[in-house]
């Protein structure tokens, strides 16, 4: 197959940036697309010029660390794909593929088609934990949890955290990121102690780190390579209006004693 | 001279690991906080160390090259984690996860290590089920397990095909609530290219800033080494791109002793070959096996026909089927170990039975188990990875048999380190698959997730106490040391040197190159002859990498060629000692077969009498042949015996 690729360029995250157009021949149906850029950064190598830089690990749609706008859409055209998952099939011969990176404020670009997503890390470590120490705990058995409650916790828990959510969205919202992880942790026991706490921390994470709100448009859920879905959103919402309540109630627990 | 010694503790060996607990120096909360440790790698040992030493009140830097510590390679596993729970009331103790380890391991693993690392396994799940790892559960709420290659019993925890995605985000989750409490500090997007040691004691890393091409030098009081395999010496393997030697590589350079490097596991259940771009080889869980049957044509005539796309499996009626695992081993079947599945399954192909185009490859076939357990349970059991297949292959598992062919996965091999997994070097700690410790020549399915989060959540805590209690009184490691000067110039002069050769190939040309000798003569099976040969391909390989790379980009830049020479370059050398250990190596055990060495029916020829040892290398310089010293292994609870899977 042949493709005319038109790849977003920029050198560190304070040059300008533009598309420029590639050429790339022999591409064979069954190469992922990363392998296809993978081809394209040996004929550049070959002349001398810099690689595509673009971020990749794992290769098999789990890491969550590949992930591009293919012809404007988060991880390309196919559903509950990652980019590193696609394959060069889902294109026509001869096709014009616009590659770009990730953009939203919350996420700099790093350099081409690498951003910066550690405003991911940090709304994690604003609360999205269950609070334990390695040691003394209790048999895991004396814990049981519902197998439905287990399975929505862990189809919540398949986030991969590529970003894709924020991408996709008309106002860069993270909500299915959170979502998602509010909901792994709030179906849990272990995780229904800190639900309180955990939400209105991670939510006001959320609203430091430069993303937007979210107003329902859900295009989060039709780009997620991983489905995730918007289920969670509204799960995190009620887990926040409860906890504000409850907060509320706390204060005036407080006052009266 | 040295002398290798694990230092188990002397007591019997179910109570050694009490023992050395109860006596082992602790260090009081207030020095721990003017203590500081760095742990090179987030990965489930790395994650779990860096989690449990923040809580205990150290002051940790952890390193990773990714963007984010939950990327790391441990979030690919898939299948479980073992543990001898004995939920299922079907036998399983801890003795018997010992025992079975130590079998898997072909006798080649020690027993201080194997015990223990037994005995911790079910603390494991208690500590992963408090933070939130979403298990499969049964309906009464309880946990579920399935068996996995090679056991007889149910102690595989699970998560979906995903279990190393789930225990890695829980204990990324655990670090990143020591981050934010200030005991953690993380460093990504690091490439540590360097160890630094300060009077024989490991100090600090030197490391790449990715992102700047900085060369930024960390310092510290210990240690920790948690980098992972290095499968990806093979250029294809189901590693991750990034997974590599090089933290490792430079602590041998640097007097740690590398053991059983060629020790590599070869994983029977991954997604065949297909073209000359590919990049990586996918694995599919090996859970797989439960309800799959292996098979491939019994006539040749069919398996050149469906080479030729002019039959289907489908059509090839169930009489002129070969279940060549149900055939060879009755007991076992489809559920023998893996190096016995990989090995039948190359020889079957070797012998013209293959079932793909390029004649690599046996079918895994689930319409008996559809036919007994219906679409919706098979699917509720593998659908995810049965969705991974068919967008790989483009073909539809739940009708056409999927095909399957071994691919490297694991690697055994690594730095040597005593029952404290301190390796040679004072202060420099090794754990996980980084480390040579506990898996021998074959390690089964589900036990490395085990051991990383073993030795990341319950004994290096313990054990690097003993060497801290004894640094109390050492103020911060200043970075302006000499030593500190000389190792970051060295890195700064191999980069420029690499960047400067200007010769004309890609450095994948090279790595490629690489991975195609290791695998030919350093793979599946090897004999004399092709590991000689191979010996000389490796050193021709590595001169024409020093004058024919080519690395475009600048050294003060982010520059994913120069950050791949560097790794490429080392795997070139590291290939080198594998082909050594594997020449020294004159038995066949596990997944290491010497083809001189098997029984009339071909299975692998131990030969314990001459080789029941460790064999840890030691780096003699540049140019020189590297030393090899041996830890005898000593069986005194499990005797050594033949395995037989029949
Ligand atoms: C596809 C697949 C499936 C598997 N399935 C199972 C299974 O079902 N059960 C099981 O028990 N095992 C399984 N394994 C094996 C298991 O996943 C690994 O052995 C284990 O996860 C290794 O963990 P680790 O923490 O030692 O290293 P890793 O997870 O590999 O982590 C290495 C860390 O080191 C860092 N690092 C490496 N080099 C550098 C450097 N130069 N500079 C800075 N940082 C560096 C990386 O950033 C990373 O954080 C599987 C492996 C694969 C490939
Ligand atoms: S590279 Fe890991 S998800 Fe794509």
């Amino acid at each position: 197959m042949i493709f005319t690729l038109k790849i977003w360029r920029q050198k560190n995250a304070t040059d300008k940036g533009g598309l420029v157009t590639y050429k790339i021949g022999d591409v064979s149906p069954d190469s992922s697309f990363l392998e296809m850029l993978d081809q394209l950064n040996q004929q550049l190598v070959g002349k001398g010029e810099d690689p595509v830089a673009f971020d990749h690990d794992c290769r098999e749609g789990i890491c969550g660390a590949c992930g591009l706008y293919i012809n404007g859409r988060p991880h390309g055209p196919l559903k509950g794909t990652t980019t590193c998952q696609l394959h060069m099939r889902a294109f026509r011969d001869g096709e014009t593929i616009y590659i770009e990176p990730w953009r939203s404020e919350a996420f700099p670009i790093v350099r081409d088609l690498i951003v910066d997503r550690s405003a991911f890390d940090k709304i994690i470590q604003a609360g999205g934990y269950i609070s334990v120490n390695s040691g003394g705990m209790p048999d895991a058995n004396t814990i049981p949890v519902p197998k439905p409650n287990a399975d929505s916790a862990f189809d919540a828990a398949a986030c991969i955290g590529c970003g894709a959510c924020v991408a996709a969205c008309p106002n860069a919202s993270p909500m299915l990121f959170v979502g998602a992880k509010i909901s792994h942790l709030a179906l849990l026991p272990q995780g229904r102690i800190e639900a309180a706490r955990r939400v209105q921390k991670m939510v006001a994470a959320m609203d430091t780190l430069g993303f937007g709100n979210c107003s329902n448009a859900y295009a989060c859920q039709a780009e997620c390579p991983k489905e995730i879905s918007v289920a969670n959103i509204a799960r995190m919402n009620r887990e926040f209006l409860a906890a504000k309540m409850f907060a509320e109630k706390e204060k005036n627990v407080g006052f009266t004693l | 001279m040295i002398k290798l010694n694990a230092n188990a503790p002397n007591a019997p060996l179910a109570d050694q690991w009490d023992a050395y607990k109860a006596s082992c120096k602790l260090v009081n909360p207030n020095n721990k906080r003017k203590l500081d440790i760095i742990v090179v790698g987030t990965g489930l040992a790395g994650a779990s160390a860096a989690a449990t030493l923040g809580q205990l009140g150290y002051n940790v830097k952890s390193f990773c090259y990714q963007d984010t510590p939950r990327r790391a390679h441990s979030i690919a596993a898939q299948g479980g984690i073992n543990a001898a729970k004995n939920y299922q009331n079907d036998g399983d103790n801890v003795y018997r996860l010992f025992y079975d380890t130590i079998k898997g391991g072909d006798y080649r693993s020690r027993e201080s290590n194997v015990y223990r690392l037994a005995s911790i396994s079910p603390e494991i799940i208690d500590i992963c089920v408090a933070q939130g790892v979403p298990f499969a559960r049964e309906y009464g709420g309880l946990l579920a397990n399935r068996s996995f290659g090679g056991a007889q019993v149910s102690r595989t925890f699970y998560a979906r095909g995903q279990t190393g995605q789930q225990l890695l985000i829980g204990a990324y989750s655990a670090m990143s609530r020591q981050i934010a409490e200030g005991r953690v500090k993380l460093y990504s997007r690091r490439d540590v290219l360097d160890i630094v040691i300060v009077d024989g004691k490991a100090r600090g890393v030197i490391a790449r800033n990715l992102v700047t091409g900085e060369i930024e030098r960390h310092s510290a009081h210990a240690v920790v080494l948690a980098t992972g395999g290095y499968g990806n010496v093979f250029y294809l393997s189901t590693n991750a791109m990034g997974s590599n030697v090089t933290p490792a590589w430079s602590a041998y350079k640097k007097g740690a002793l590398f053991a059983n490097p060629c020790f590599t596991q070869i994983h029977p259940t991954c997604i065949p070959v297909h073209g000359e771009f590919q990049s990586k080889l996918t694995l599919m869980s090996e859970s797989l096996r439960n309800d799959g049957r292996i098979w491939v044509p019994k006539e040749m005539e069919d398996a050149e026909l469906i080479r030729q796309k002019k039959l289907r499996p489908e059509q090839i009626h169930e009489s002129k089927r070969d279940y060549y695992l149900e055939r060879r081993y009755p007991a076992f079947g489809n559920l023998v170990p893996r190096d016995v599945a990989s090995r039948a399954a190359k020889e079957r192909c070797d012998a013209g039975y293959g079932v793909s185009t390029s004649g690599r490859a046996v079918y895994l076939d689930f319409s008996a188990a559809i036919e007994r357990l219906g679409r919706s349970e098979i699917s509720a059991r593998y659908g995810n990875l049965f969705q991974m297949y068919q967008r790989i292959v483009d073909d539809n598992p739940y009708r056409t048999p999927m095909m399957i062919y071994p691919a490297v996965h694991y690697t055994m091999g690594g730095l040597w380190v005593d029952y404290e997994l301190m390796t040679t070097v004072p202060g420099l700690y090794s754990i996980g698959e980084c480390n040579f410790s506990d898996h021998g020549a074959n390690r089964l399915g589900a036990s490395a997730l085990m051991q990383g989060l073993a030795d990341g959540y319950f004994i290096l805590p313990y054990t690097i106490s003993g060497y801290l209690s004894s640094e109390i009184n050492t103020p911060p490691i200043a970075t302006t040391l000499p030593e500190f000067h000389h190792a970051a110039r060295e890195v700064s002069d191999r980069l420029a040197r690499l960047k400067e050769t200007n010769g004309k190939e890609s450095v994948d040309h090279f790595h490629r190159h690489l991975g195609k000798i290791m695998w030919e003569y350093c793979g599946m099976s090897r004999n004399e002859a092709g590991l000689t040969k191979a010996l000389g391909l490796i050193a021709a390989l590595k001169q024409e990498f020093a004058s024919g790379v080519k690395i475009p980009g600048g050294l003060k830049e982010y520059n994913p060629e120069l950050e791949k020479a560097w790794r490429v370059q080392d795997f070139i050398e590291l290939g080198d000692l594998m082909v050594r250990d594997a020449l020294l190596r004159k038995e066949s055990c596990g997944g290491h077969f010497r083809e001189e060495y098997q029984t009339p029916d071909h299975e692998a020829l131990r030969n314990d009498d001459e080789f029941a040892f460790v064999a840890a290398w030691e780096h003699k310089g540049r140019d020189a042949a590297p030393d090899m010293h041996r830890e005898e292994l000593r069986f005194e609870t499990v005797k050594p015996s033949q395995r037989s899977y029949k």
